[in-house]
């Protein structure tokens, strides 16, 4: 077999909104490979291609930005790629710049600043139907030649000029011109405003203003935008998703439950009883099975969150709760992670990336837990299910979703609250400057909104298929072994490791009405918080108890109302997750910052699960 | 009328940019006025481009979104201030 060779490294930079992920998907399919960079935990898309000429290239997604001067860790990895100083990472053989070909002025600058690089390059005006439908008539030649790079037009979402654009490659890497010299710096407001008046002027020269520019984005911003009726829809909108979370999930989860459970009786039917059909059907299928379960919420979730983000309204709504954000002393910016949050803390902390002080950054990573993320759904629908009737009220909510609605609202007022108290009493200074593009509003592209949910989806699962999955085998161990001494009264778990470490903990956990099979639940549930789900499911079928009629009818009948309520507390506030911790430690750099995490959420835990439980006792439930 | 500050202005008022002019932003933890100068650059607010006021924010008419030449940003009073404008 020959040596391979290597392929032309490709980098794609573009301004914030330009399509460029929608065009790194045109070009690569699903030829991708999602990562982290070395050292850091800014997400690194690549994919593959292989161009007319027969050329294999590797497209590198890079994080949009409007300039190099790098003023966020996402916005240094594009600035450190592109100009070859990212350890670990080969300097690209080609910069291509994407450009929203309806909104050219800033890219310009960016593609003069880019020039300075040396690399060759190529500009792509993409979104072009919508130029050609708004009659902006752009003289490609002209522009090329000024800008002294090849120019070619796009439509990714249609898969239109994705050959020029390849074809273009093609005769870039057949020029061979050696790389020149970096002449990048640093620029000065003085060079800025230079390279201001010079997009300006090719502006003028090649390209025409729209004969019908966009009313659509205006009309919309004046409904969406509209002080008052712009956070009613803001309201409303996040209200819908979660009652979708809720309700349209429900019959996909049902499926997926039954077919676990039919999985774990055809286990059980060909397996012998004994340890191994005690740790494929208990254990394993059980455990696995009731992570999996949830999946069908995680992708309704990320739908509305990726939706809304193509469409362009997560801008707007940036701009409605920057105030809010404000009196809690956040910036605008930290909704967008606080949002994802709600998916999972995770990609929050990640994504507070883009705010680019400091301590607002530092903030909104310390608040982003307490937001609900997805985790969460596994254990509040669980208890829902089991304790709040299926009821309607009011005519048209259902009684779980507004509960549900309660734990998300308990969730954000505290993340608001705790980022007051750090920002207004802790740490008093002056907040970031809120600056941010309202892009036009885009009709999603349903290929690449499924792909983000799929990405997502995917996600998750390798998580449930690892490390949830041998947490469950840890808690399956610990909670079988040692077995039950001969003549045994209690169930066998009370018996185990995990029934000693219960009953150890338990005297702590019982002002707030834990009980220890509880207590048992939260060890592994340390893993990730839906384990918890799946710890209670074996900590209760293990247990001896009736495992036909489901985890919530068995918790219904063993638990008394307050303690489920006080759960659900524990919940809202508990750090449940090393890996959050974990990924505050790598995004923060220090342990301090988990371990100050770890001690404000127990303790805000705590206390709201005892008021909760000791309330609920004295109003008799 | 002319030597306004960006952030002094309403809804539909509309006029030129003048001159990018920070002071202060310079305390703890703050970006600097060369910093914001290079940002607000950025984003397009540079001398001669127009600009008209579209949305206002809730709460104390804050932040601001706003046309600016063929492009729609959003930004808070305290940093339109260091904007100085010419309106018409």
């Amino acid at each position: 077999m020959s040596e391979a060779v290597l392929p032309t490294r490709v980098a794609l930079v573009g301004n914030p909104n330009s399509g460029k992920t929608a065009l790194f998907n045109a070009l690569t399919g699903s030829r991708q490979k999602v990562a982290n960079y070395a050292g850091v935990t800014v997400e690194r898309k690549e994919g593959m291609v292989t161009t007319p000429g027969g050329l294999r290239v590797s497209v590198l997604d890079l994080p949009g930005t409007y300039s190099l001067r790098a003023r966020s860790p996402d916005e240094v990895v594009t600035r450190d790629v592109v100009l070859g100083r990212f350890a670990g990472e080969a300097p690209p053989d080609i910069v291509v710049c994407v450009a929203d070909a309806t909104n050219l002025r800033l890219v310009l600058r960016l593609v003069l600043e880019l020039k300075a690089v040396g690399q060759p390059m190529l500009l792509v005006l993409n979104m072009y139907d919508i130029a050609q439908r708004q009659g902006i008539r752009i003289d490609i030649e002209g522009l090329s030649r000024e800008l002294g790079v090849p120019v070619v037009t796009t439509v990714a979402v249609r898969k239109r000029g994705l050959e020029d654009l390849l074809a273009q490659v093609d005769a870039l890497v057949a020029m061979d011109r050696p790389r020149a010299a970096s002449l990048w710096h640093e620029p000065s407001a003085a060079e800025i405003r230079q390279s201001h008046r010079d997009a300006e002027r090719m502006l003028r020269a090649h390209v025409k203003p729209p004969l019908r520019p966009d009313t659509f984005t205006g009309k919309m911003d004046a409904v969406l935008l509209h002080p008052v009726g712009g956070t009613v829809i803001l309201m409303l909108i996040l209200f819908l998703m979660f009652q979708a979370v809720f309700s349209w999930a429900t019959p996909m989860m049902d499926a997926i439950d039954a077919s676990f459970v039919w999985l774990g009786q055809a286990v059980a039917a060909y397996v012998p009883d004994g340890l191994l059909r005690s740790f494929l059907a208990d254990g394993l299928i059980a455990g696995v099975g009731s992570v999996v379960v949830f999946l069908p919420q995680i992708l309704i979730l990320f739908f509305f969150i990726i939706l809304l983000e193509d469409f362009g309204y997560m801008a707007r709504a940036a701009f409605l709760m920057d105030r809010l954000m404000g009196v809690a002393g956040l910036h605008g910016r930290a909704f967008i992670p606080l949002l994802s949050s709600f998916a999972c803390a995770i990609p929050g902390i990640m994504a507070a990336r883009v705010i680019d002080n400091k301590r607002d950054r530092l903030t909104t990573i310390m608040v982003a837990p307490l937001t609900t993320c997805s985790a969460r759904i596994p254990v509040y629908t669980l208890i829902i299910a089991a304790f709040i009737p299926d009821r309607v009220v009011w005519g048209f909510a259902s009684m779980q979703g507004l509960v549900m609605f309660g734990l998300y609202a308990a969730g954000i007022s505290s993340a608001l609250i705790v980022a007051f108290v750090i920002r207004k009493l802790i740490w008093r200074s002056a907040t970031e400057p809120f600056l941010i593009e309202l892009p036009a509003y885009k009709v999603p592209d349903p290929k690449n909104v499924a792909r983000g949910v799929l990405q997502r989806g995917e996600a998750f699962l390798k998580r449930a298929g690892t490390t949830i999955a041998s947490m469950m085998v840890l808690i399956w161990f610990l909670s079988s072994f040692p077995g039950a001494p001969m003549g045994a009264t209690q169930p066998a778990i009370d018996y185990s490791f995990a029934g000693m470490l219960g009953h150890a903990l338990q005297p702590l956990m019982a002002p707030i009405g834990f009980t220890w099979q509880m207590v048992v639940a939260l060890i592994p549930g340390m893993a990730a918080r839906e384990v918890a789900v799946a710890a209670l499911g074996t900590v209760y079928a293990v247990g001896g108890q009736d495992d036909t009629g489901g985890l919530a009818a068995t918790l219904s009948q063993q638990w008394p109302l307050a303690t489920a309520l006080s759960f659900l507390a524990w919940y809202v506030f508990a750090p449940q997750c090393m890996s959050t911790l974990a990924v505050v430690r790598r995004e923060t750099g220090r342990w301090l910052w988990p371990v100050i995490m770890f001690v404000y959420m127990v303790a805000l835990a705590y206390g709201a699960a005892f008021l909760v439980y000791r309330i609920a006792l004295a109003m008799g439930a | 009328m002319s030597g306004a500050r960006l952030s002094d202005l309403s809804k539909g008022d509309r006029g030129l940019i003048k001159a990018i002019a920070p002071e202060g932003h310079d305390g703890p933890g703050e970006i600097g006025h060369d910093e914001l100068e290079r940002r607000l650059l950025e984003m397009g607010f540079v001398e001669g481009a127009q600009f008209q006021i579209l949305h206002e924010g809730l709460v104390g008419r804050d932040p601001i979104a706003l046309k600016l030449d063929d492009m729609r940003v959003a930004l808070r009073r305290r940093e339109a201030r260091a904007v100085l404008v010419e309106r018409v």
